[in-house]
């Protein structure tokens, strides 16, 4: 492996695969994706087997997930907001295997591609947009005519809530994204002044100790964001989710 | 099991007394959990403050750098649709400027959320 602090975020495929000139090939990313996907469900599956009155660890920290993400969705959108809980703690679950599998050395970090984490955020928009106008019709466009507005300023105000609306899923996707893309490069910037310091003999490797510590420091760091991301995604999932279920507050 | 057992023995000869030990027990028991509870939240949003600067920077500037994006991205389509280059993405990318503006100061609480200022005119309104 070359000492580009990019390369790990290439795309390789593993089976090209094009149907009708499109490329559907199955890349490294899939895999990391279908990886996630079988860690989270394996854990969870094998966590809760089972079924003890007394938990052992794994199923108590199952349950913690479960207990977490539930409180965190009822606080912000009520009890009403627990029928979006399946998916909630779908996206939480994902974005959180996604960000730790990114933590293991060689590993492919799935949320480190904007496509990945603003197709996500387009779920959770789509989600707002579609069932707010199911359970509350035209009432759901509320939302974007704040009450006590002088007549004259509301086109205008108005134009600025669409606005704001709109940018929501770019700056959830932007960042998860973003967060994942420079704790990833800033490891690997440092991990590689150690080698590079390394080479130049005796007082390179005395030197190489500063950037080693600084990645040792990052790695914990990278590990609190990746749990502190997950949960930011959530918690704006679930603030969302109440936009739509109480447009007009 | 065995002591709950031994309390059951212990009622049957003076009844009320123990009921109302144990509704005393039971509002003690109330408190603590509700102190715990306090405590427990005051510590979650105290650590949601400090929550690192640096994921506070990525926040805010994201929700910014959001707010003109799409501000931009709808002028610039109103202009390829209708024509009307370059006042679309003037005046959208100007309107981006200011949701951005207005999404950070939502994020940071500087902006109170709708309903708070609805709360707020209406106490405003009762109280004097």
């Amino acid at each position: 492996m070359s000492n580009d602090p990019i390369h790990q975020f290439q795309i390789q495929k593993i089976f090209p695969i094009e149907v009708g000139g499109m490329d559907f090939s199955f890349t490294n990313s899939s895999l990391f994706m279908g990886l996630t996907v079988a860690a989270a469900s394996a854990f969870l599956i094998f966590s809760t087997s089972g079924r003890g009155l007394v938990p052992t660890r794994m199923q108590s920290v199952a349950e913690m997930a479960y207990e977490f993400v539930a409180s965190m969705l009822r606080d912000a959108a009520g009890t009403d907001g627990m029928r979006f809980f399946p998916m909630v703690f779908s996206i939480f679950m994902f974005v959180l295997f996604g960000n730790l599998f990114g933590m293991f050395p060689y590993f492919f970090t799935i949320t480190s591609h904007i496509i990945v984490t603003f197709a996500l955020a387009m779920l959770v928009i789509l989600t707002v947009v579609i069932y707010g106008f199911m359970r509350n019709g035209m009432k759901f466009l509320k939302l974007f005519v704040p009450s006590g507005v002088p007549g004259a300023l509301i086109p205008l105000v108005t134009a600025i809530e669409i606005i704001s609306f709109l940018s929501r899923p770019i700056s959830l996707s932007v960042r998860l994204f973003a967060n994942m893309l420079a704790g990833h490069i800033t490891l690997k910037v440092f991990s590689g002044f150690v080698v590079s310091l390394g080479a130049l003999g005796a007082a390179g490797v005395a030197g190489a100790v500063l950037p080693l510590g600084m990645t040792v420091a990052l790695t914990a760091l990278e590990f609190l964001v990746a749990f502190l991301q997950a949960y930011v995604f959530t918690v704006l999932t679930c603030m969302y989710l109440n936009d739509a279920l109480h447009p007009s507050h | 099991m065995n002591g709950s057992s031994q309390d059951d023995d212990g009622t049957d000869p003076l009844e009320g007394a123990s009921e109302s030990g144990l509704s005393k027990r039971r509002a003690q028991l109330d408190r603590k959990l509700k102190d715990l509870h306090v405590a427990e939240q005051a510590a979650v949003q105290k650590s949601h403050r400090s929550a690192t600067g640096y994921a506070q920077a990525v926040k805010i500037s994201s929700e910014f750098i959001a707010g003109v994006l799409v501000g931009a991205g709808i002028g610039w389509v109103a202009d390829e649709w209708l024509g009307t280059s370059p006042f679309g993405l003037i005046v959208f990318l100007l309107l981006g400027f200011a949701a951005g503006v207005l999404n950070v100061m939502r994020s940071a609480g500087l902006v109170t959320s709708q309903d708070e200022q609805i709360s707020k005119q209406k106490s405003r309104k009762d109280g004097p």
